[in-house]
């Protein structure tokens, strides 16, 4: 297990700096001037823009530049963005206010995704098993800037159930961007728990359970569930990896000034010190929790081995 | 694929009786290898009503995107009376007039043709890549599969669209296909390994080993044996990516990042509409509705395709 640990770790180390690389050279190689996007409208003085120029090593040579760059990494620091402001201080700010958003998301996806899937296995074919079909198509269907749009709009504006925008409300405001967020995913996390729920329910151990006189309920819960979630787990823990990714519309929709919101901005700013430096932090937490969920899916299954 | 030779009574139209060429059976025992293969995957597909649906909407939206002034009834859609600005669907104005005053009917029919161009432009490129290299690292295995793989890694980390909204932010330059390029740039690995994994299944069959005891030279392996038989496992995956590249490319230009002004998109419709959405709710609906309707039919046709060519996974 240590052996394997240790092994991915190795693996994902080169990924990393691949990526971190890739974005680099995107933000520096290619013929955007990031210091004529920070001045604007207003020409700088070419003493400033010389000046700034040195500041953020951009004559160097491009992998010169990078490797300027991954010194300053390997000793804590991001760099600084055009303003000054220290990125590990952005990221301190910004990354907290997405962690909460991410954690709404994740109860949404455990609470109505699997609870959908599990009853649509046991009634399979009924009224409810179609609707939910139904309205998981309609969700994969309708882009999440347009979910983001209708939810603010009914939810927020006309029934005045939860704010529109912002963060002022704290953990309540979070709600309904939580929700859209979570959309997709809740959907397949639907689907997939219904199809393998409905598998372990005709397993043999099932069965077995069944003709023991055992309550339905505890069937269901402790001989069904506990087998049927294994895939469900992975989904989940693959999609926290991915959702600082998805946070990026949720959040300009929302406003929220989370890190998706941060790296939308940056990005639009092209200030590469903050798009580098969250672009790869996302990556990291990508890979960090696909492992986690690959260790995980030892713990849950026994009958998988790491050799 | 099969050893045994398919039979050719009844099947075979017409019948050449005597003296038929080598070459003409040849072709039309692939005919029918290629019929019986696709036949059993339509059979499945024309009673799925999901498919069904997905294909008439799809069939649909082509057309429009293809002939778009004859839905639109000739109205041009940039000829604008700003007198007429805003105005409520009505008769003459089916889906109502824009705030310029222009017909929205028509410039959300016009809007099929980018959205549907940019799907098929980044299914392409996606394609090209995701069998280069899916089938070199697949086939050649070894160094080659583990460099290739890891160079997948690498942009399988980076979220679709923060990719695509980099590269279209530094470039500077909006047009269709650049929109395409980037998302082609950043959506191909799933289809990679989609490829790899059905290439090694490939390369192990018996026919790989007879062209190779017919010295059969690499290239010709690959473009003519492995290529033709992974690519199925791809397909019903590509039909649900292509709902996904409309969706993207209509979130990209709805954030700012993808298509401007004069172009006619959907994301830029419903981008304009938002700010007028209590008191013209219209602007948003239509193409926000030509634009779910689109992905879903892609999306739709997809699982189906999936769940017809690939039966074991039920």
């Amino acid at each position: 297990m240590i052996r394997y640990i240790g092994r991915r770790l190795l693996m994902a180390l080169p990924v990393l700096l691949g990526t971190s690389f890739l974005i680099f050279a995107m933000v520096y190689a290619l013929p955007g001037d990031p210091i004529r996007a920070l001045a604007g409208d207003q020409p700088l003085p070419p003493e400033v823009i010389a000046q700034l120029r040195a500041e953020h090593n951009l004559d160097d040579p491009l992998l010169l530049q990078y490797l300027k760059y991954l010194a300053q990494l390997f000793q804590g620091n991001l760099g600084t963005d055009f303003a000054g402001n220290p990125v590990s201080e952005t990221i301190a700010l910004r990354l907290p206010i997405t962690a909460r958003l991410a954690i709404v998301a994740i109860i949404f996806e455990i609470i109505f995704g699997i609870t959908a899937g599990v009853l649509c296995a046991l009634y399979k074919n009924s009224w409810f098993d179609n609707l939910v079909l139904v309205s998981t198509t309609m969700v994969v269907s309708v882009p999440v800037f347009v979910l983001a749009f209708l939810a603010q709009w009914l939810l927020g504006f006309q029934l005045g159930w939860f704010p529109v925008a912002g963060i002022a409300n704290g953990w309540f405001s979070l709600i309904l961007p939580g929700l859209v967020l979570a959309a997709l995913s809740m959907a397949y996390v639907a689907r997939l728990t219904r199809t393998s729920m409905a598998e372990t329910l005709g397993a043999d151990h099932v069965r077995t359970a069944r003709s023991k006189g055992i309550s339905e309920l505890r069937v269901v819960t402790r001989h069904g569930l506990r087998n049927a979630l294994i895939p469900v787990v992975t989904f989940i823990g693959a999609d926290l990896g991915a959702m600082m990714g998805g946070a990026i519309v949720t959040e300009s929709v929302f406003n929220i000034p989370g890190i998706g919101r941060a790296v939308f901005d940056a990005v639009r700013n092209q200030e590469g010190p903050v798009v580098v430096g969250i672009v790869t932090m996302m990556v990291f937490f990508f890979i960090f929790f696909n492992l986690v969920v690959d260790v995980l899916y030892g713990v849950l299954d026994p009958r998988i081995r790491y050799e | 694929m099969s050893d045994e030779l398919p039979t050719p009574t009844g099947v075979r139209p017409g019948g050449p009786d005597s003296g038929a060429e080598h070459e003409l059976l040849d072709l039309v025992e692939e005919n029918i290898e290629q019929a019986t293969l696709w036949g059993e995957a339509w059979k499945t597909l024309r009673r799925n009503p999901m498919f069904l649906i997905g294909g008439v909407i799809a069939v649909l939206m082509t057309l429009i995107a293809v002939f778009p002034s004859l839905f639109a009834g000739g109205v041009d859609p940039r000829d604008c009376d700003l007198t007429d600005a805003r105005q409520w669907p009505s008769a003459a104005h089916w889906f109502g007039t824009d705030l310029q005053g222009c017909d929205y009917y028509a410039n959300v029919i016009h809007g099929a043709r980018i959205s549907l161009s940019i799907g098929l432009l980044s299914v392409v490129g996606t394609m090209v890549l995701a069998v280069i290299l899916g089938t070199l690292a697949g086939y050649f295995g070894g160094l080659t599969d583990s460099l290739l793989s890891r160079f997948t890694d690498i942009f399988y980390g980076v979220p679709l669209l923060l990719g695509a909204m980099i590269l279209l932010t530094v470039t500077e330059e909006r047009s269709v296909f650049t929109v395409s390029l980037a998302l082609s740039i950043f959506g191909w690995m799933t289809a990679m390994r989609l490829v790899r994994s059905s290439v090694i299944t490939v390369k192990n069959a018996d026919f790989v080993a007879a062209a190779q005891a017919l010295a059969a030279t690499t290239r010709q392996i690959l473009t003519r044996h492995i290529m033709p038989n992974a690519i199925s496992p791809v397909v019903s995956f590509m039909t649900i990516a292509m709902g996904g590249f409309i969706a993207s490319e209509a979130t990209l230009t709805f954030l700012g990042i993808g298509l401007q002004a004069p172009e006619i998109s959907w994301g830029l419709q419903i981008n304009v509409g938002q700010s007028r959405f209590s008191s013209a709710p219209y602007l948003v609906f239509f193409p926000a509705l030509f634009l779910s309707l689109t992905v879903m039919a892609f999306m739709l046709m997809g699982d189906a395709l999936r769940d017809a060519l690939d039966p074991d996974r039920n």
